[in-house]
């Protein structure tokens, strides 16, 4: 039982920033802005955050420097894609292998530094009760957070006037711009959450999945997020089961290896992308789902003038 | 009528607007007061439309004063017309395609309608009391892209009145809507007359402006020719000032039909079903149809928009193949060609020019020359080898550009550059480029103004008389009436049968529109009317 309920917390830990990553890339695309630096940002969250953890000691800090590091990466994002409507495909690409080198530069002197990892914050009571208790209440303020941020991002979404506003400028950024709605400042908004969401993403990895800085350390989570935002046909709770279901698959791979299982660990790291084309092949057959759902303008530039 | 009335609730005073290369407006003078209809009247290109996008603050002007009850006023934004209370509802549709009809009633109106949960009940019922008040039937939480045209203006103008303007500009309202959509919707317009609010109506169709305005406004060249009570003019006086000179008789029937009767069909259809595509809400199912056509003959196909004439277009030009369970017999000079694709219908002598001109009819993105290759080469010697003769090409392009006179800057400008009806213009003009021995044309004459659409009717005649046969399928009665030989109508996927359009009245037509001689779609057209 116990060996379940730690298997079970690693799919917990696998998960977290999978979820945040694709949180802030969904938010993003719903505003129409596609960006594929989602990698790079990840890496800088992770080594912003570290850093500031060894220097300050502080848990907050490191939190707190790992959103900005990331939201710092989106915004050459914004000013490169959206105020100067470079392609965001390739302003994306670059955007990764950038945050890469940079994060790498940035982290000479920090790897092979020690943290302890984030505290883990026990709820009252709830902590107490078996099994459940270890499992869902006994964690870091980031899984807590990655939690509440899917029901924070529905609301906002479908819920909230600035969300509606939002969508409607990812469905068509002409008609948005023709009724008076700054579509170049709300696309910049959403990049910069998403940038900063990517970068809580990082923090996670570099502060408590495994606190430690080594370079590339994100390993491709940035890819599989944006995968997860098509599996979850933008939307933030199917985001959420995504995530988990991805993180699961992760960790099976872990847990396979070290029961000898004989599945190359090649096929396992193949499944989410696997499971993604699936999707993607499954909702192409409903038109209606995917005009409902998807945002038109994605990975489209604007111009104000014409 | 007593002169001691208050200022006009608009004053235009030498309004003049310049693009590079073109006065669109120069010194234009207006007055409008409220409760007035008012037509401004003109061809297309006569610069109706830049000035009102100048009263409604999305161009600005380069000279000229304009006067709201009395005062000059500056209107720098769409957000400051709509303070001052003057409401729009463009050609093109401001709509959301992913949102709800209730969210995008909402991005137009003031933040505070999306506040709350139970602000957004209030709106929803404000929109409820708003549609059933002047007849414009309307579900709040229906998804924009499952709606049809007149669904889709319905919103605009529910969500204009919802401001409670005092001003409602409307650009061509009624090139989309069918006879019976038009009629409802001019009396909504004269209700809210009635109630005050003053309506500036865009139009180039005379027989609209004799039926709802008073008083009109002539715009040609972008100059006023003239202001003229509506009631003194009739329609052959109005289109000489609108186009200064006569408009030839609209009738481009021959005499007598009788001279094709004995013609071999061109285009036979037989039995034809289809299940509606999966996964497009709102998508129609085609009921047993079957006609045929004869070469030399034009055949109008009438209908209410989603009725399936989309899904009989598709169906025709074989742009989605038949799939397990749909039946029926197609044949293109007594050649089946139920399977065949879309490209080797064309070789067998089709052409198409679809309802959407962007997307369908062209690529935005691609010059002329390009876009007229893209259906031209199966017929017209555009390739060799597999290679673009790019001069061929761009020869071919030009002769369409010029033959229907579309404006444009060149054969190397983007479809997307040109306005709606030169675009229309150039897309016919391909068409029929290609001396098609089977021509399928939906709604010709979309946007077009009277002169443009006389003159692709007198071409689609032109290439009837040459041996093709036309099927036009069209919203539009009175053009259908006055082109083609013979004419169904189409209501809830079935096809009546054929008439002889020197025959059957307008009345008939639009009624079989309405589905009224089938017993089982009278209810449904019902429903969908009311």
């Amino acid at each position: 039982m116990d060996l379940l309920i730690a298997a079970m917390l690693t799919i917990i830990t696998a998960a977290t920033p999978l979820l945040y990553a694709a949180l802030g890339e969904l938010v993003a695309e719903k505003s129409g802005v596609l960006n594929l630096g989602v990698e790079g940002m990840i890496l800088l969250g992770a080594v912003c955050g570290f850093a500031a953890v060894t220097f300050t000691g502080n848990a907050a800090a490191g939190i707190a420097a790992g959103a900005l590091g990331g939201a710092a990466l989106s915004s050459v994002f914004a000013l490169l894609a959206l105020g100067l409507q470079a392609s965001q495909v390739a302003t994306g690409l670059a955007l990764t292998i950038f945050g890469t080198g940079l994060s790498a530069l940035l982290g000479q002197d920090l790897v092979g530094a020690a943290y302890d990892g984030l505290p883990k914050l026990a709820v009252p009571l709830l902590s107490e009760i078996p099994l459940a208790g270890a499992l869902l209440f006994h964690h870091d303020i980031l899984v807590y957070g990655s939690l509440a941020l899917p029901a924070a991002v529905a609301w906002f979404l479908t819920r909230t006037r600035a969300g509606l506003v939002l969508r409607a400028v990812g469905d068509s950024h002409e008609v948005a711009h023709a009724m008076g709605y700054p579509v170049i400042r709300i696309r910049c908004l959403a990049t910069l959450f998403g940038g900063a969401c990517a970068g809580l993403a990082g923090a996670y990895l570099s502060l408590a999945y495994s606190p430690l800085w080594i370079e590339n350390m994100s390993a491709g989570r940035g890819w599989i997020a944006l995968a997860l935002v098509v599996f979850a046909t933008w939307r933030p709770w199917r985001a959420l089961a995504g995530a988990y279901l991805f993180g699961g698959i992760t960790i099976a791979q872990l847990h396979a290896q070290a029961l000898g299982v004989a599945i190359p660990s090649q096929i396992m790291s193949m499944l989410p992308y696997l499971a993604t084309i699936a999707v993607l092949v499954l909702i192409s057959r409903d038109k209606s789902k995917i005009k409902r759902n998807a945002p038109a303008c994605i990975g489209r530039a604007f111009h104000p003038s014409s | 009528m007593p002169d001691n009335r208050p200022p006009p609730l608009l004053s235009l005073r030498g309004m003049t607007k310049t693009f590079p290369g073109a006065v669109a407006n120069r010194e234009v003078d207006l007055d409008l007061r409220g409760g007035e209809i008012h037509a401004l009247l003109g061809e297309n290109g006569a610069g109706k439309s830049t000035l009102v996008k100048m009263i409604y603050g999305v161009l600005k002007a380069d000279a000229g004063r304009i006067m709201w009850r009395g005062e000059e006023v500056d209107i720098r934004d769409p957000a400051a017309a709509r303070k001052l209370g003057i409401a729009m509802v463009f050609q093109h549709f401001s709509l959301f395609d992913s949102l709800s009809v209730l969210e995008n009633i909402a991005l137009g109106l003031a933040p505070a309608a999306w506040a709350g949960r139970g602000r957004r009940n209030e709106l929803r019922s404000r929109i409820h009391a708003v549609s059933a008040r002047y007849g414009l039937p309307l579900h709040a939480d229906r998804h924009m892209h499952t709606l049809s045209v007149g669904e889709r203006q319905r919103i605009e103008i529910v969500r204009c009145l919802l401001q409670a303007p005092k001003l409602l500009i409307m650009d061509e309202p009624t090139s989309v809507l069918t006879p019976q959509e038009t009629s409802r919707l001019f009396e909504t317009l004269k209700q809210l007359a009635a109630e005050g609010l003053a309506i500036l109506y865009i139009s180039h169709k005379l027989d609209e402006i004799a039926a709802l305005c008073r008083r009109a406004t002539i715009l040609r060249g972008g100059r006023v020719v003239d202001c003229v009570q509506v009631a003194d003019q009739n329609a052959r006086s109005l289109a000489a000032r609108m186009m200064g000179e006569e408009l030839p008789d609209a009738d481009l029937r021959p005499p007598a039909a009788a001279a094709t009767a004995d013609r071999p069909a061109r285009l036979e259809v037989a039995g034809l079903s289809r299940a509606p595509a999966a996964g497009v809400a709102g998508g129609v199912a085609l009921k047993d149809i079957s006609f045929a056509v004869r070469g030399g003959e034009i055949v109008g196909i009438a209908g209410v928009a989603g009725n399936g004439q989309d899904e009989l277009l598709s169906a025709l030009c074989g742009e989605s193949p038949p799939k397990p369970g749909d039946t029926g017999c197609m044949a293109i000079d007594g050649q089946a060609c139920a399977l065949a694709g879309a490209r080797r219908r064309r070789r067998m002598g089709l052409a198409v020019v679809p309802a959407e001109r962007l997307g369908r009819g062209a690529v935005a993105g691609m010059s002329l020359a390009e876009n007229a290759l893209l259906t031209a080469f199966e017929r017209l010697p555009l390739m060799s080898h597999g290679f673009i003769r790019a001069r061929a090409c761009r020869r071919f392009a030009a002769a369409v550009v010029a033959r229907f006179k579309v404006k444009s800057r060149g054969v190397d400008a983007p479809a997307a550059s040109l306005s709606g009806g030169n675009l229309q213009k150039f897309i016919v003009g391909r068409e029929l480029g290609q001396s098609p021995g089977l021509l399928v044309v939906a709604q010709p004459t979309w946007g077009l103004d009277a002169g443009a659409a006389q003159a692709i009717g007198v071409a689609l005649r032109d290439l009837a008389e040459r041996g093709a046969a036309i099927v036009v399928i069209s919203q539009d009665l009175d053009e259908l009436m006055s082109l083609c030989d013979r004419i169904a109508a189409i209501c809830a996927g079935r096809l009546s049968p054929l008439f002889d359009t020197r025959a059957v009245s307008v009345e008939r037509v639009g009624l079989l529109m309405a589905g009224a001689d089938a017993g089982d779609n009278a209810n449904r057209a019902a429903r969908d009317a009311g």
